[in-house]
Order: structure tokens, then C-alpha cells, then sequence
């Protein structure tokens, strides 16, 4: 990367994060540039939801600083409805809104939030549907989509608040085998258009086609970062050698 | 109504007529038998003791206007206490938390009855209030708790995925609860919202203790006038009966619509 010159748009600095007795985040710092593509990698309960979640805040950390686009999450003064709008986030269950319509999952927000008319709002949501290749779609119910579809859905909603950072926990773990690419394949479009993707997989093969960094956590720690090559073929770290072992 | 302690077994006990099932299409069911009976006898009675079956319909509607407006006020009253309780239930501020749990609780534990006699008789020593008015605040207060409980419900059987979503995309606490739960919620507590409402329309009848000349009482009236005492009162329950059941029969059509979302994904 060539950015890191400038103020990265996510900073996290010493952060601890706690349920009960069980430490969840220990001491994580990670600096993220502007246009960056880092994906978290670890076994499970190693605390990469809990961490991609404290990004937004859907998680309140104990101890540390997260800092987003230059908004410190915690200072009072920082309205974190505001911070999370150029946070778009992508979840392992989807979450659509049953209730509404494709089309109304996409307008929702922008129209609510960034105070677009209904139309406009449409005209985008219609855009972004063709990009995720479901346009016939515009009129369904989620219920009626496949899981594949819902999620390419769930992701232009995300995309329709026009956000500066895109966030992704496990957007094909839910998945069928079968549907994994098509919501692969929109997500490397998008990162090749650029986007700040931080993104929890395990999908190794998203990791080294489109991924400047690789991010090994586990037991709440982060025990290394490195490009995709590098992290793959000379592991350092016992227990990355042994994540690597248990997954390639 | 208290869950047993025994795992896994749920037990549904509704204190109205129950809610036909929408996906029940079958011909020959409860509903249909009890809706059929009660029209058919309630006919026949009339057809051949026009004197004094028919004399005793003519004599009700006037009792059940006031059945329907009584039932009509309380219900407007009703859905936003019990939401404002559901809320108040589920809020994270401590006081308001109290305030409504302690609501419920009290109210939970006083007989209808007793509240409307409370309201109508005890308070009236110090505000007049007519009768209808005490009865719709009584019973509103009443089922307000009720449907507080309802709503509460419904809103917690809302997935905390929807509020994630919603959540990330920017909205606050407030818009959340407005666009996405409270939508998703209320198809969830329809039918036994639906069922609330049922219960309400038949309790109205405690109002003719206190003088309201609702459905029961006009009956009441017309059999001591004319000691009519047996028909009168099958006629009266065969009318409360009839509009339970089509009531019931609405709410079920409603929440059959509304679910309409809900088709699974081929
Ligand atoms: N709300 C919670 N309450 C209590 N413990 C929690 C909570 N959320 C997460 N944890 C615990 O924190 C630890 C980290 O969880 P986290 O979900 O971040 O792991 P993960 O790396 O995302 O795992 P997975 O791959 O299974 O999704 C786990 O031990 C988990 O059990
Ligand atoms: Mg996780």
C-alpha cells in the first residue's frame, strides 16, 4: 500500500473488550488505510465478530480507542448514528427486513437518513441491484430469495447508504456451497472499485485474490498481520501454522 | 395461564373463543359448527316463537350498540397504553422500567370488577363521572396491562438481527423500534391482540352492574319486565356468541393477509 502515509480511516489503539470473566479483545491495535481490503482470519471465538462489531459499535469496548474517519467512537461529542452511516456492515444471517420488499430494504435509510426523495432513492437502489445482479428481484419478498440472493441483497442495502467503509462478518458462512461465488464474485468487485473492506472469512481464496492484509487472531489477540502471500507460504506463528493446516 | 414448570411443553389456553387458524380450510371445524348453530338456532327461535324471541331481538340493539361503542372507546385507549407499557417493559431506563412493571403487576392482581367498582363507586366519592366513562377507563387500564404484556412479547420475539441491521445502517434506538421491529412485531402479536380485543368486547358486559345500558343489561331490563327470564337470556348469549365468533373469524382473515410475507423461498 501506498497510503500509509496519510491518517488511516480505521484506527484502533489498545483495546480490551470483556464478557465477564472471559477476555473477548486483548490489547488489539490496527491501523486501516483509506482504500485498504483486510481480511481477519482465526478459529472460532478468537474475537474476530467481536472486533469487526466494535468497529461500529455494535459492540462498546472496555478499554482502548477506535477511531473512524477521524471520529474517536467514544467522545461524546460524535453522534455514533452518524459515524455508522458510512459504516456499512454485512452480516453472516443476512437480516433483511422481512417485512419490506427488496426495493424497500435498499430505500429505507437513504431516504430516512440521508434525506433522499423516494425516487432517487430508487433510482439508486435499482443500480445497485443490476451491480449485484438482481434486478428482477426489485419487487420480491426476502423470504422469497435464496440465501445467495438475500445476501447480494443485504449487501446493496449496505452499499445504498453510500458508505466510506464496508464491513463483512462471515457473509458466506450461512451459505449453500453452490451460492458462495455469486456473493464472492460482488465482493471482489468491489473491492476492486476501491472500497475499504474489512472482512471475516473463511474463504481463503477471497483472502489472496483481493486482500492487502491478512489478520490472524486468536484467544482475543491479534498474533500477525501480513499481505496474503506472505502470511500464507511463512507463517511465523505456531498457531496459524496449525489454523492454515486445519483449513487449506 | 402459568407456564408449567415441565420443559418443552407449551401450553396455549386462550380466554376468548380461539382464533380460527387461516391455513385451516377445512369446512367442518369448531368455528363453523358453534357459527352455523348459534345462527340457525337463533333463527329458528325466531321464525317459530316470533313471541317473545323475536320481540327480545328487536328489544337488544340498543344494548349493543352501546356494547360496540364501549368496546370501540376501549380498544383506542387500549393500544396505546399497552404499547407505552409494552415499551415502558422493555426500557432500559430503570425508572420507567419500574413504573411499568408495577403497573402491570397491580393491575394484574385486582379482579376487572373490582377496578370498575373501584373507579365508579370508590373514586366517585370524590370526581362524578358518568358510567360509560368510568367503565372505558376501567377497562381500558385493565386490558392496557394486558396488552402490554402482548406487545412486550412480540417485540422481544423480533430477531436482535433486525435491530443490528438496522442499527448499522444509522438509525437510532427510536427509529429502529418505528421502521423495523414494531412493523414485524405487531403481525406476530395480531391474533393474540385479536383475542385481547374479544375478551374486552365480552367483559363490557360487567358494565351493566353499574347502570351502562349495554347488551346484557337491555336484557336484563326486558326480562324483568316481562319475566321472560329463559329466552331472554339464551337470545343474549346467542348474540354474544355470534359476534365472538365473527370476530374471531376477522382477526383470523387479517392475520392471514399479513403473513403474506412469509413465503417460503422455493
Ligand atoms: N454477547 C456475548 N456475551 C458473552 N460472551 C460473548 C458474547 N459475544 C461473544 N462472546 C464470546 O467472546 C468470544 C469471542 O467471540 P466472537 O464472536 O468475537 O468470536 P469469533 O472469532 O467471531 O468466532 P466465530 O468464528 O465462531 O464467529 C467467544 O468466546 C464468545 O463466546
Ligand atoms: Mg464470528
Amino acid at each position: 500500500m501506498n497510503a500509509q502515509a496519510s491518517s488511516p480511516i480505521i484506527s484502533i489503539a489498545g483495546v480490551w473488550k470483556f464478557f465477564g470473566s472471559l477476555t473477548a479483545l486483548r490489547d488489539i491495535n490496527l491501523d486501516i488505510q483509506q482504500g485498504e481490503r483486510v481480511v481477519i482470519i482465526g478459529p472460532s471465538g478468537s474475537g474476530k465478530s467481536t472486533m469487526l462489531r466494535s468497529i461500529n459499535s455494535l459492540e462498546t469496548i472496555d478499554r482502548g480507542r477506535i477511531v473512524v474517519d477521524g471520529k474517536d467512537l467514544h467522545d461524546p461529542a460524535n453522534n455514533i448514528n452518524v459515524i455508522r452511516q458510512e459504516l456499512g456492515m454485512v452480516f453472516q444471517s443476512f437480516n433483511l427486513f422481512p417485512h419490506k420488499t427488496v426495493l424497500e430494504n435498499l430505500t429505507l435509510a437513504p431516504i430516512k437518513l440521508r434525506g433522499l426523495s423516494k425516487a432517487e432513492a430508487e433510482d439508486r437502489a435499482r443500480g445497485l441491484l443490476a451491480k449485484v445482479g438482481l434486478s428482477s428481484k426489485t419487487g420480491a419478498y426476502p423470504a422469497m430469495l435464496s440465501g445467495g440472493q438475500q445476501q447480494r441483497v443485504a449487501i446493496a442495502r449496505a452499499l445504498a447508504m453510500q458508505p466510506k467503509i464496508m464491513l463483512f462478518d462471515e457473509p458466506t458462512s450461512a451459505l449453500d456451497p453452490e451460492m458462495i461465488g455469486e456473493v464472492l464474485d460482488v465482493m471482489v468487485t468491489l473491492a476492486k472499485e476501491g472500497m475499504t473492506m474489512v472482512v471475516v472469512t473463511h474463504e481463503m481464496s477471497f483472502a489472496r485474490e483481493v486482500s492487502d492484509r491478512v489478520v490472524f487472531m486468536d484467544h482475543g489477540e491479534i498474533l500477525e498481520v501480513a499481505p496474503p502471500e506472505t502470511l500464507f507460504s511463512t507463517a511465523k506463528h505456531p498457531r496459524l501454522q496449525q489454523f492454515l493446516k486445519q483449513i487449506l | 395461564m402459568k407456564p408449567t414448570t415441565q420443559p418443552n411443553i407449551r401450553i396455549d389456553v386462550a380466554d376468548g373463543v380461539s382464533i380460527p387458524d387461516p391455513k385451516d380450510k377445512s369446512l367442518i371445524n369448531a368455528w363453523s359448527i358453534s357459527f352455523t348453530g348459534a345462527v340457525a338456532i337463533l333463527i329458528a327461535l325466531c321464525v317459530f316463537r316470533p313471541d317473545p324471541y323475536l320481540e327480545i331481538l328487536k328489544f337488544l340493539p340498543d344494548g349493543l350498540l352501546v356494547t360496540f361503542e364501549i368496546t370501540i372507546l376501549c380498544m383506542l385507549c387500549t393500544i396505546p397504553i399497552g404499547l407505552l407499557a409494552g415499551l415502558g417493559r422493555i426500557s432500559r431506563n430503570r425508572f420507567i422500567n419500574l413504573l411499568c412493571s408495577t403497573y402491570v403487576e397491580v393491575i394484574r392482581g385486582i379482579p376487572l370488577l373490582v377496578q370498575l367498582f373501584y373507579i365508579y363507586f370508590a373514586l366517585g366519592t370524590f370526581i362524578q363521572m358518568p358510567p360509560t366513562l368510568s367503565a372505558v377507563i376501567a377497562i381500558s387500564f385493565c386490558y392496557g396491562a394486558y396488552m402490554g404484556e402482548v406487545v412486550r412479547a412480540g417485540i422481544l420475539a423480533v430477531p436482535v438481527g433486525q435491530t443490528e441491521a438496522a442499527r448499522s445502517l444509522g438509525f437510532t434506538g427510536a427509529q429502529t423500534m418505528r421502521y423495523v421491529v414494531l412493523p414485524q412485531a405487531l403481525r406476530t402479536i395480531l391474533p393474540p391482540v385479536g383475542n385481547e380485543f374479544i375478551a374486552m368486547l365480552k367483559d363490557t358486559s360487567l358494565v351493566s352492574i353499574i347502570a351502562v345500558a349495554d347488551l346484557l343489561r337491555r336484557g336484563r331490563e326486558f326480562a324483568s319486565q316481562t319475566f321472560d327470564y329463559f329466552e331472554t337470556y339464551t337470545v343474549v348469549a346467542l348474540v354474544y356468541l355470534i359476534i365472538t365468533l365473527l370476530l374471531s373469524k376477522g382477526v383470523s382473515i387479517m392475520e392471514g393477509k399479513l403473513h403474506y410475507y412469509e413465503r417460503p423461498s422455493k
